[in-house]
Formats: structure tokens, C-alpha cells, sequence
């Protein structure tokens, strides 16, 4: 695997610099069942063909983000990065407590 | 022994280079290469091969074959046909027993015997079983090209480079450097990569570089051998122009010293004014073969004859040797005495590059190659690689391996004969992958560059086809052969220190990596650092425990849903542990949690999980989109820890805090400045006595480590390194995630049922710990002490009813309890406080008794008070 992965914030960068954390699944809500559990922890789709997955951008910015991919191909079709929650997110970034040096 | 000046030839007769070959003294001129300065020297027989150690010489003299491998300066393998000759080269021939021009393994050649056919070793060795350790010594003393030097480990240095290019050419051929020069001014940056030995071509707006592309992997990226750094290219178009590769004939003898390919005719002659022979024979079933008759002339070599297959049908080749060179050749029975042979098949374009990159490769019955099509977007091919005036190579009537005059061999790197194919064949190998398999025919250093087309020729006779059908085997990289070293290059592990890492240097500490960090194990003394703690004042540097503040309106629910803990309810100034899992149940991480504000949330994680816990709140919190901010302060903050009866003494010196217990009770978080600097005190006791964590800006740390141990000197104050930390935190019974956990722990099993708290309505894990608890546990997490002091090796057995039952996951000797004391995993019935166990130590068994409370201060009165 040597393909280009485009970051959203950092654009095209190989892919050995990101994690992935696999197909995007839906978490069951409420009590799920046994079958459901496993399912959904151990039973991936694995698709030959087009998946949606969770990428992260780990050695560079960080970001979180869901891609497109053929899994046959390893072709990008499109990014998606996850709205930030709250108007206090963006323009509020956090920052330690401890005052600064 | 030079001929007078040729024309067009390379060498400088002003520069003479000494060198060595098996330590003589030998000479060539500047333009040589090593094996044309041997050649002028007389030499012929370059190595010996494979299997057969038979004598080999120059074939290709373009780096294609594996006959001129020398050992250059300890590294093995080097083809010295196109390896510019330097000045004090130390070269050695490889792969002979015995001398080079006389070689005791001949023996095989001659007599054959077990060790020959193909596939020998997969059936002829393994009976009797026993045997086989004797077996092995002997092929591994005996197979194999060069041997790596023993002790060779770090002589030379590798690097990787990334570099980028919006085309890239390969092969500074005609059509490359035509290439280069149509897209440089147009199309961004433009590479010319290319291992000739001629100058690189000047042109403008190119950067022509020296080496070799040896793949071209997805996302355009082709690395490039460049000797001992790797240049990973990622290119927006690749264009190969690696041009066509002279192919060998089959006949018997097809591998004799002397019998060798148009091209090492032209330089030999051109290049380098040497003579290549006295008396030669041509065969050719192409022009460029034909070609060379007369520059042989020129050189003053007789050609007793020059045969153009595409018009003279010749059944029979067969070329005798005497010594392993070439003495005659036989054409249909008509008997030449000769020292030289040209032979030509033809060319076949060098499609391997392509075949990387995705296109698929077809044979050609009318031009008799394989071809490429379907090149995938962002790949192109020009010239003799796309097939450009590339000549039919033979027709297969030249084989004629059968005729019983000597060993015709398909592929010369792997010493595979016509036979061993056709035995292949007979034994059921009707695939050419699986034959390949088998066979080893270009699995060798050419990588299929000289024996891949004959063979699959020879595959079609066979078995009664065409080559068509046969098909080829998948190409793969690396296209030539490349240095392992180069592959691994230099490893640039990241080592991080704490700011306060000099101080420990000089305080003799003895450093240690945990995962990327280096920390002091101890400054000399474990055990006493251990005792220092229980009875003053120890002080260690924690300031790589990974840091995170966690901010915002949704601050509380988000940890609430991270972990099995329960965080919305602690009030502000309040510090919980926190065991953080994953979905299957499984612990991850833990680490302490303060409450700094009511949307104010400070977490401290392991060392070594620092990164990926940062990496889990931040996936969670794309997941979830709740209204919280998560900022990494690991490397702003330096942290220590106090620990031992003097710390409050210590605290109330070094801050204007009040730290009575009352005021500052365990498992307070409170802001001070400590030492004149800000911070943040955690009153935590990890190492199980009285302890204050202190969180501040990093550039302070030898400020504040230095202000600990000047004003607690009186106090007993000393460092205590990792070691004791893990002796003091043992005989806390304080886990260890990674240590006492693994990656199937849940903290149910390990004991920590109150971390859970299941009536939460959801959390990571939630489920799968219900069904821990549906399920019942399968092993637990205990304490042990052992019966009579021995301490248990970490990992060892813990053995139930005479079988494996659990397992030893820490384990240490207190000298503050005078125990032998550690955790394990033991079956849950066992997990009773006082249980008899037995341990493994050494080949006999240790009693233990579990321990389910803490070894020192159960109650955690040294904690609170
Ligand atoms: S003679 Fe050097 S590689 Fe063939
Ligand atoms: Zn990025």
C-alpha cells in the first residue's frame, strides 16, 4: 500500500502517515443483542468495492475524517470531515489551564 | 592488454587505477569498470554458479546476468560489469570452493547425484529426519550467492530520501531523454533517472539523476536505488523508457565462459578496447547480433563464421567447452573451434516496470515478445520497452536441449537445465506460476530479465502450445537487485527526553526507553530508592505520562461515554482513576482524571498511550459531534512526583498552599505555584505513600526538580527511578496496563469491578462487559506471595492441577515487606484471598498464596493521612 491519501487540511500525502480505523460502522444503540453486538464488533462488511472508512491523519495535522475508498483499487473518491459540534468548539480553542511560561 | 586506441572508447590511458583482486595488485584506467580492468588483466572466469559451480564469465556486460557477482569492499553480489572501477578496490570472486578457476563443487556438475535435479531439496532431504539438521549445515555452507559479511552490521550507512516529481523518466535511452525534454518547461518537474554508465544527458530543465528505479508502486511512487540512499519519488507521471533486453539462445553449452550476448561484444570492443576473443562464431536472429562481426573485426578477432537464424535454418547448436570455456561449436553437426560465441535471441522490451504499475503483458506471436497494454493512467512507455523497433527474438527451432551434448541451460542464475523444466513438466507443474515455484527459473538475481521468455518458449514446446496460452508470471518488485541495507535504511526511531533528562544524567541515573521515552530505571540503587520512599522522600520525574485537557460544554458526558467511570458527578478540585476501554470490553489505557472546572477536565494517561488515547477522544469525539475540545499538553508539561512521610513537609516549603489534610485531602487537584511556578498538584499516591503529583510548564523542569532535592535534602529527599516505582507500586497492587493486562483484560477480570459503573446508560464497552458479567470471568487478576522468598520470572506458568492454569505478569522481591510478591491471572476459584498456588520457576514449583488486598497499607492509611 503506497497510495496518496488526501488529507483535509494537509492535501494528497501518502498513506503510511495516516491510521485507519476501518469501514465506518453504525453503533447499535439502546440494549443490543448478542448477535448484534458480535456483529457489530467483530463482522465487518469488508467489501471488495467502494467503503466508506475512518481515516486519521496522524503524523501530520491529526484530523479525523471518513473516506471513500475502492478497496480493489485504492482509489480516494471523495473526503468527508465530520461537522465540529457546538459554536464554542471553533473559536474556542482549548488550552491548558497552567498559565502559559 | 589493451587494443590500440578505438574510436569511441571510454577509458583514460593517462589515469591508471591500482585495486586489488584476491589481494594482488591489478590495474585498469579511469573509465573501466571492475570487470573490464579484470578482463584487461586477463581474467575470464568471473564466478561460479549456483548449483553446479560451473565457471561462468562476462555474458551480458550490462548488469542483467548474475555471472560477474564479486565481492567488492566485504559487499557481496556486486555486478561488476557495471560497477565503475575506484581507486584501492578490494575484489573478490564469490561462490567457489577451492579456487575460482578450479572449483571442488565442479564435482556436482560432473557426477550430478542427489543434490542436483530441481526440487531436490524438497524431496531428496528429508528422510531420514534426523538428518536433516546435517543436511541443512552442508546446503546452507554450499547454496546461496556471496556470503554477508558477519560482522559487517554497521560498515555501511543507508538513508531514504522523499523527493517528488511531476514526470518521471526512467532510462536515459534515446526515447527517455526525448521524453525528458518534451515535458521539462511544461509539465512542472522533470526526473531523468538512469544506471547507464555514460554522463548523464545535460538537459535543460531536467534533473537527471544516477540510479536505478527498481518498482513502481501505487500513488506513483517508483524508489530509486541510488547505492546507499533510497530516494522514494513520488511522481505525478512515470515513463518508462528501460528499453529492450538482449535474450539468450538455448542450446547445450549456452553457458560456457565465452559464449556471451551482442552487447558485451560492443563493449567490450567500444567501450573499453579490449579484445573479446581470438576466433568467433556469430549466431544471430537479429541485426544487432550480426552487427558486431565487424566490430570484432576491427578488434582484430577472427569470426569464423556469422549465422543470421532469421535466414539460415539451423537445427543444432551444441558448444563444447575445455575448462569451462568455450573451445567449439557445433551448427547441424559442422564443427568451428572458436573462443568466443555471439549468440542472439533477439530482444525483448523490459516491461517489468510496467507490469508494477498495473499493465498487463501479453505475447506476441507475431514479433515472438511479450507486450504491454493497458498501461494504466499516469504510466507511459516509450521506445524499445513499448516494443519500438524491437526484433522477433528466435524462433524456438534453435532449442534443442535433447540432443544429449551437455546441459542447456534455461536459466543460468538458478543453474535450472532443460531437463529440470521438462522433469517439472512430467511431475505435473503444468502452470507457470507453480513451475516457477518449482523450478526457481527467474526467481534468481536477473529477476526473469535473461530466462523468463526461453523458458516460457520451452514450457509452450513442452506441453504441445503456444506461448500465447503459457502466459507470464507476475512481475514484481524489486526489478533489479538492491542492497537489503538500502531497503531498511537507517532507522530513525524518535527518542523523546523530558526536560529534566540532564539532571538525571548527572545524578547517575541508569536510562531505560519506555516506548519512545528514555527514563532513568534507577540512579544505582532500586531497592534503596524503594526504602527511600517508605521512610522520607523520593521524587521522580513523570513528566512523560501523557497529558490531555479536555474542555467544553459537553466535557462531562463526553468522559462519561469514554469510560466505564462515572465523571459527571465529581465536584470541581477533585481527581478520580479512570480505566479507559474499548468497545469490546477491552482495557486500553488508564490514568487519573481531574475536574478543573465544571467544563474543565484534565486527564493523564500512560507513558506509552499517549498518543493513542489522544487519537481514541479524538476519533469518538468525530463520532459523536458533542461540544468539547481536546488538547494535547504532554510535551508542554513536565511533571513530578513526591512520595514518602516528608512530602507534606516538602509541599509547605516549597508552596504558600495550606496542604494540612484537611485542606488538601488525597485525591485533591489544586492550582499553586510551586517553586515560584505555576502548577497544578494532584494528590494522588500511585507508589503508595503519601504523594503529590506536580503538573507544570516544561521549561521549568530542572527548576523544580532542583528546588525538591535542595529543599528536602534535610528531608531524606532523593530520586527514585522507574525500578522502584514498579517494586513500590507491586506491593500497592496498582496495575500496570500492557504489563498485568493484555489485550483481552477486562476490569471485571482484573478486579476492578467498581471502575464499572453499569448502571450508566451507555459507555464504551458497556455491552460487552454484560456479558462478562452474563458469561462469568474465566481468569482473574490477583496478587501472590511466595512461599519462600523465590521470585517467579514475569510470564511464567502458574500451574493448576499439574497443568498450565495462569500466568506470572509481574513479579518482584520487596524489601520492604521481605517478600517475593506479584500479580498473575489465575481461574476464578483460585481468586480467593490465601489460595494455594503453584508457580514455575526455574523447571521446579514454587508455592504462592493469593493476595486479593494490597500488600502494603491495605487500607490506604499512608494515602489519606
Ligand atoms: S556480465 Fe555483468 S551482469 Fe551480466
Ligand atoms: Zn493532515
Amino acid at each position: 500500500m503506497s497510495f496518496l491519501l488526501p488529507c483535509p487540511n494537509c492535501g494528497p500525502r501518502p498513506v503510511d502517515e495516516f491510521s485507519c480505523a476501518g469501514e465506518v460502522t453504525v453503533r447499535p444503540q439502546g440494549a443490543p443483542s448478542l448477535r448484534e453486538l458480535t456483529s457489530y464488533l467483530y463482522f465487518k462488511r469488508n467489501v471488495a468495492g467502494v467503503q466508506r472508512e475512518w481515516w486519521c491523519h496522524r503524523l501530520g495535522c491529526e484530523a479525523w475524517f471518513t473516506a471513500e475508498r475502492d478497496t480493489r483499487t485504492n482509489e480516494v473518491l471523495s473526503i468527508d470531515v465530520p461537522e465540529p459540534a457546538g459554536p464554542a468548539a471553533p473559536d474556542a480553542p482549548p488550552l491548558p489551564d497552567t498559565p502559559a511560561v | 592488454m589493451r587494443l590500440p586506441p578505438q574510436p569511441d572508447e571510454r577509458i583514460d590511458r593517462e589515469a591508471a587505477i591500482p585495486f586489488t583482486f584476491h589481494g594482488s595488485r591489478v590495474t585498469g584506467f579511469a573509465g573501466d569498470t571492475i570487470a573490464s580492468a579484470l578482463f584487461g588483466e586477463g581474467q575470464r572466469v568471473y564466478s561460479r554458479s549456483f548449483k553446479y559451480h560451473r565457471a561462468r564469465g562476462l555474458l551480458c556486460c550490462s548488469g542483467n546476468c548474475p555471472n560477474c557477482m564479486m565481492r567488492v569492499d566485504g559487499v557481496p553480489n556486486v555486478r561488476t560489469c557495471v560497477t565503475p572501477l575506484h581507486e584501492g578496490a578490494k575484489v573478490e570472486a564469490q561462490n567457489f570452493w577451492g579456487s575460482l578457476d578450479h572449483d571442488l563443487l565442479t564435482l556436482t556438475d560432473k557426477v550430478g547425484g542427489p543434490f542436483t535435479p530441481v526440487g531436490f531439496y524438497y524431496r531428496t532431504m528429508i528422510r531420514p529426519r534426523r538428518a536433516w539438521p546435517l543436511y541443512e549445515r552442508f546446503l546452507r555452507s554450499v547454496a546461496g550467492l556471496g556470503k554477508v559479511e558477519k560482522h559487517g552490521g554497521r560498515t555501511r550507512r543507508y538513508d531514504v530520501e522523499h523527493r517528488r516529481a511531476d514526470v518521471l523518466v526512467v532510462g536515459a535511452s534515446e526515447a527517455g531523454v526525448e521524453s525528458a525534454r518534451e515535458a521539462a518547461g511544461r509539465e512542472g518537474r522533470v526526473v531523468l533517472v538512469d544506471n547507464g554508465l555514460d554522463p548523464l544527458p545535460d538537459l535543460e530543465g531536467v534533473e537527471a539523476v544516477r540510479g536505478t528505479a527498481i518498482g513502481v508502486y501505487e500513488g506513483g511512487l517508483v524508489p530509486v536505488d541510488a547505492g546507499t540512499v533510497l530516494h522514494r519519488y513520488r511522481a505525478g507521471r512515470v515513463v518508462v523508457a528501460a528499453g529492450a533486453i538482449e535474450q539468450p539462445l538455448l542450446f547445450p553449452g549456452n553457458d560456457l565462459v565465452g559464449v556471451v550476448l551482442p552487447e558485451a561484444v560492443r563493449r567490450l570492443v567500444g567501450r573499453w578496447s579490449l579484445r573479446p576473443g581470438a576466433r568467433a562464431v556469430v549466431v544471430s536472429a537479429d541485426q544487432r547480433g550480426l552487427e558486431t562481426v565487424s566490430l570484432l573485426e576491427q578488434a582484430g578477432t577472427e569470426v569464423a563464421e556469422a549465422v543470421d537464424l532469421r535466414t539460415t535454418r539451423v537445427r543444432e547448436i551444441a558448444a563444447r567447452g575445455r575448462g569451462g570455456r568455450v573451445a567449439s561449436v557445433e551448427l547441424d553437426g559442422k564443427k568451428l573451434d572458436c573462443d568466443l560465441l555471439v549468440m542472439s535471441g533477439g530482444r525483448q522490451p523490459a516491461y517489468a516496470l510496467l507490469a508494477h504499475a498495473g499493465a498487463s503483458v501479453e505475447y506476441d506471436p507475431g514479433r515472438g515478445i511479450f507486450l504491454t497494454s493497458a498501461i494504466p493512467q499516469g504510466v507511459d512507455a516509450v521506445g524499445a520497452a513499448a516494443g519500438d523497433g524491437v526484433a522477433a527474438a528466435a524462433p524456438s527451432a534453435t532449442y534443442n536441449g535433447a540432443s544429449g551434448k551437455g546441459k542447456c541451460f534455461v536459466c543460468i542464475c538458478e543453474d535450472v537445465t532443460d531437463k529440470d523444466v521438462k522433469r517439472a513438466i512430467a511431475e505435473g507443474f503444468d502452470s507457470i506460476e507453480l513451475a516457477k515455484r518449482y523450478t526457481t527459473v527467474t526467481m534468481g538475481p536477473c529477476q526473469g530479465k535473461l530466462c523468463h521468455l526461453p523458458s516460457i518458449r520451452l514450457y509452450a514446446r513442452e506441453n504441445e502450445t503456444d506461448e500465447a496460452s503459457i502466459g507470464t508470471t507476475t512481475a514484481r518488485p524489486p526489478w533489479q537487485p538492491v542492497e537489503l541495507g538500502l531497503l531498511a535504511g537507517r532507522p530513525h526511531e524518535p527518542a523523546q527526553r523530558t526536560s529534566i533528562h540532564h539532571r538525571h544524567k548527572e545524578l547517575g541515573a541508569k536510562m531505560m526507553w519506555t516506548g519512545t521515552w528514555r527514563r532513568p530505571h534507577s540512579y544505582g540503587d532500586p531497592s534503596g530508592e524503594a526504602k527511600n520512599v517508605h521512610d522520607a522522600l523520593g521524587v521522580i520525574d513523570v513528566s512523560t505520562l501523557g497529558k490531555l485537557v479536555v474542555r467544553g460544554p459537553d466535557a462531562a458526558a463526553f468522559l462519561e461515554r469514554l469510560y466505564p467511570n462515572r465523571f459527571g458527578d465529581m465536584k470541581t478540585g477533585r481527581i478520580r482513576y479512570g480505566v479507559l476501554g474499548s468497545d469490546a470490553g477491552r482495557i486500553m489505557d488508564d490514568g487519573t482524571i481531574a475536574r478543573l472546572a465544571e467544563e474543565d477536565y484534565y486527564v493523564t494517561t500512560t507513558s506509552t498511550g499517549a498518543g493513542a488515547v489522544l487519537e481514541w477522544f479524538e476519533w469518538w469525539n468525530a463520532v459523536w459531534g458533542l461540544d468539547v475540545g481536546i488538547a494535547n499538553v504532554t510535551g508542554a508539561l513536565a511533571a513530578v512526583n513526591v512520595a514518602g512521610p516528608h512530602a507534606r513537609e516538602l509541599m509547605s516549603r516549597l508552596t504558600d498552599l495550606d496542604v494540612s489534610n484537611d485542606a488538601f485531602t488525597y485525591l485533591d487537584a489544586k492550582h499553586a505555584h510551586v517553586a515560584g511556578v505555576p502548577s497544578l498538584v494532584l494528590r494522588i499516591g500511585f507508589v503508595g505513600e503519601l504523594g503529590y503529583e506536580i503538573h507544570f510548564p516544561s521549561p521549568y523542569g530542572e527548576h523544580v526538580w532542583n528546588s525538591i532535592l535542595e529543599r528536602g535534602a534535610d528531608l531524606g529527599a532523593l530520586p527514585f527511578g522507574l525500578e522502584p516505582q514498579r517494586i513500590l507500586r507491586l506491593e500497592k497492587m496498582h496495575i500496570l496496563v500492557g504489563q498485568d493486562t493484555d489485550s483481552e483484560s477486562n476490569v471485571f477480570e482484573a478486579s476492578m469491578p467498581w471502575i464499572a459503573k453499569m448502571d450508566k446508560d451507555d459507555f464504551v464497552g458497556k455491552w460487552s462487559l454484560e456479558r462478562v458479567q452474563e458469561r462469568g470471568f474465566r481468569e482473574q487478576l490477583v496478587g501472590f506471595e511466595m512461599a519462600n522468598g523465590v521470585v517467579p520470572p514475569e510470564g511464567g506458568q502458574i500451574v493448576v492441577d499439574g497443568r498450565p492454569g495462569g500466568r506470572v505478569t509481574s513479579s518482584r522481591w520487596s524489601q520492604h515487606l521481605g517478600k517475593a510478591i506479584g500479580m498473575g491471572w489465575v481461574p476464578p476459584e483460585l481468586a480467593e484471598d490465601g489460595a494455594e498456588i503453584a508457580i514455575k520457576v526455574d523447571g521446579s514449583v514454587e508455592r504462592a498464596h493469593v493476595r486479593l488486598r494490597p500488600f502494603f497499607d491495605p487500607d490506604g492509611e499512608h494515602l489519606r493521612t
